[in-house]
């Protein structure tokens, strides 16, 4: 399966990666290698087989919904790149 | 005989017969720690003085006749995955550099609460990705064995720390064979537990239904001990496991007279090194001689393993490693033009080459279009590895394999072909997508002196029959005698 430099920018757009046109060429080549690798399992016929999500988890397990104490903001925040006040800062979303 | 030349145990029983202090020990360890690491780089950092400063703690409590437990005072080290608080933890990764955890894994928090002291953090494959640890962002770390070649990985500076001496005990993780491949390839014993046996709490999430934290050390009754200390359910993982937690000592010694030990003819693949082969098949005709029954097993959807991992785990990891966004923690590149683009850059200046092809390998299986023909098609190929196992298991004790098809291989040799880094853990990987326990222990040498390691896979929570499998192996060889020539 071949990958196109256009799908290799797409899918970096999803996943929020800003790939020089150089890495963009080679996630190219490689990632259709490794498709065409994992496309043997279309061999498989796996009609009426369950997915397994998790190997030993029958269900998801929820605790008591009960109030504990959580991190302070200062501790939250030590190790923000930028801060105001209690807040982490992020660059203008709106112009 | 050096200090650092014990065994964990018998550290710990020099320990509490007070032959030595925690601190003697402490320091025999810095000491060797900088004589070799130089060379072997398996610390990415070091903690000297919370490490000096908990030994003092445990010699003090010893003095006053009350030790946390049969450990206390053995000095360790954890993999860099792992959060330290107050400590620095990357990960590897030039992401989270400068990152300064507020809490403690709970791994790490029991083995503060049974005296351990905790030398520092150890070189591993960025975020878990690789098996060499050569996607460090800090350079790779190398094999005390041949320093040219690769420890494995990802928990490659776990495995080397030991094979070089500087440390008793360390704590690795693995999700497709980090833990075992590094042992493997070093002369070292490791322990992959069951899948929510030791708690996620704290653990850099790789892929979260495949991650499980373990011990690694130099010898099966180390190993056995430390798991002692992290095995037992942890509420603030919900993914941890309610179960009993036995007495992982007890039964050690009782040999495998009458158990029956599963070859599957699958694992034995084309590519292996005969020299892995010879030592392996040499190994189960030990198995026999010591009582154990062979049973020839078939495990058919193994050759799907492989590509079924490297679906799941890239998907599990193109959504964990969505929160490195530059917003909370870690790297955030400067002077972007708005918020999308702050993201977008962030990423690419902060994770390295094989982190981004998993992110992108993982978003591509997921996205709309190809989410059933990739990331659903290979969760149902897992239902059919566990049922393949789950068969196995009606018929047999544990399943017995090679652990790597290869002996350590050279720096550099695969690091540009991803497929062929990849095969790496083809042995390894089926008993995380079955969320099985998997230990690998020392069965031989090549001729050029490289280690071979000897893969063991039990039923779900039953860590204690592979411990006692491993030991009676153990018990007849040298193996872990041997040291790295460094």
């Amino acid at each position: 399966m071949k990958l196109t430099v256009e799908q290799v920018r797409h899918v970096a757009t999803l996943a929020r990666l800003s790939l020089t046109s150089e890495e963009e060429t080679r996630y190219a080549e490689q990632l259709s290698a490794i498709l065409d690798a994992v496309n043997q399992l279309q061999e498989l016929d796996v009609s009426g087989v369950e997915p397994t999500s998790h190997a030993t988890l029958a269900s998801s397990l929820l605790r008591e919904d009960v109030s504990r104490p959580s991190l302070p903001p200062e501790k939250s925040l030590a190790n923000a790149p930028a801060k105001v006040g209690t807040s982490f800062a992020v660059p203008k979303i709106l112009e | 005989m050096q200090l650092t030349d014990l065994t964990l145990l018998e550290l710990a029983a020099k320990l509490a017969s007070r032959e030595t202090s925690s601190v003697e020990a402490t320091q025999a360890c810095l000491a060797r720690i900088a004589q070799v690491d130089g060379k072997v780089k398996a610390f990415l950092r070091l903690d000297e003085h919370g490490a000096l400063a908990a030994a003092e703690a445990s010699d003090a409590r010893r003095k006053d006749g009350n030790p946390l437990g049969p450990l206390d005072g053995v000095p360790v080290a954890v993999k860099d995955i792992f959060l330290t608080e107050g400590v620095e933890t990357t990960c590897a990764s030039r992401i989270l550099e400068g990152f300064v955890p507020p809490y403690d894994a709970t791994s790490v928090r029991l083995l503060k609460e049974a005296g351990l002291p905790i030398l520092g953090k150890l070189n591993q494959d960025e975020f878990a990705m690789g098996s060499s640890n050569e996607s460090s962002a800090f350079g790779p770390c190398h094999n005390p064995w041949d320093l040219t070649r690769t420890p494995g990985g990802s928990s490659g500076g776990s495995a080397a720390a030991l094979a070089a001496r500087e440390v008793f005990g360390t704590l690795g993780t693995d999700t497709g064979g980090s833990i075992r491949q590094p042992a493997a390839l070093t002369n070292t014993v490791g322990l992959k537990p069951t899948y929510g046996r030791v708690s996620r709490y704290g653990v850099i999430s790789y892929a979260s239904s495949l991650d499980a934290p373990g011990p690694m050390a130099r010898t099966v009754g180390d190993v056995a001990a430390l798991l002692q200390v992290l095995a037992r359910h942890d509420p603030l993982d919900s993914t941890s496991a309610p179960a009993d937690v036995p007495d992982y000592l007890a039964d050690l010694e009782h040999g495998v007279a009458g158990l029956r030990l599963g070859v599957p003819r699958e694992y034995f693949v084309e590519g292996m090194d005969p020299e892995v082969e010879a030592s392996v098949r040499a190994a189960l005709k030990e198995y026999e001689r010591l009582g154990a029954t062979l049973v020839d097993l078939s495990l058919p959807h193994t050759k799907y393993a492989l590509a079924a991992y490297y679906l799941i785990a890239p998907a599990e990891a193109s959504s964990n490693l969505a929160r490195y966004d530059g917003v909370r923690y870690g790297h955030r590149a400067r002077d972007t033009k708005g918020l999308k683009d702050m993201y977008g850059l962030t990423r690419d200046q902060g994770f390295g080459p094989e982190v981004k092809r998993r992110i992108m390998l993982g978003t591509y299986a997921l996205s709309a279009g190809y989410y059933d023909a990739y990331y659903l098609r290979a969760q149902k190929v897992r239902t059919l590895i566990r049922e393949d196992f789950a068969k196995a298991f009606t018929q047999v004790d544990a399943v017995v394999t090679p652990t790597s098809p290869v002996p350590a291989f050279k720096l550099g040799e695969k690091v540009n072909d991803p497929l062929s880094m990849y095969l790496m853990d083809v042995c390894t990987l089926p008993c995380n997508l079955a969320g099985l326990p998997g230990l690998s222990l020392p069965c031989g040498f090549t001729k050029a002196g490289l280690p071979i390691g000897l893969q063991l896979m039990g039923r779900p929570f039953d860590e204690a029959k592979l411990l006692r499998i491993a030991r009676a192996f153990e018990r007849e060889h040298d193996y872990v005698r041997r040291q790295a020539p460094i």
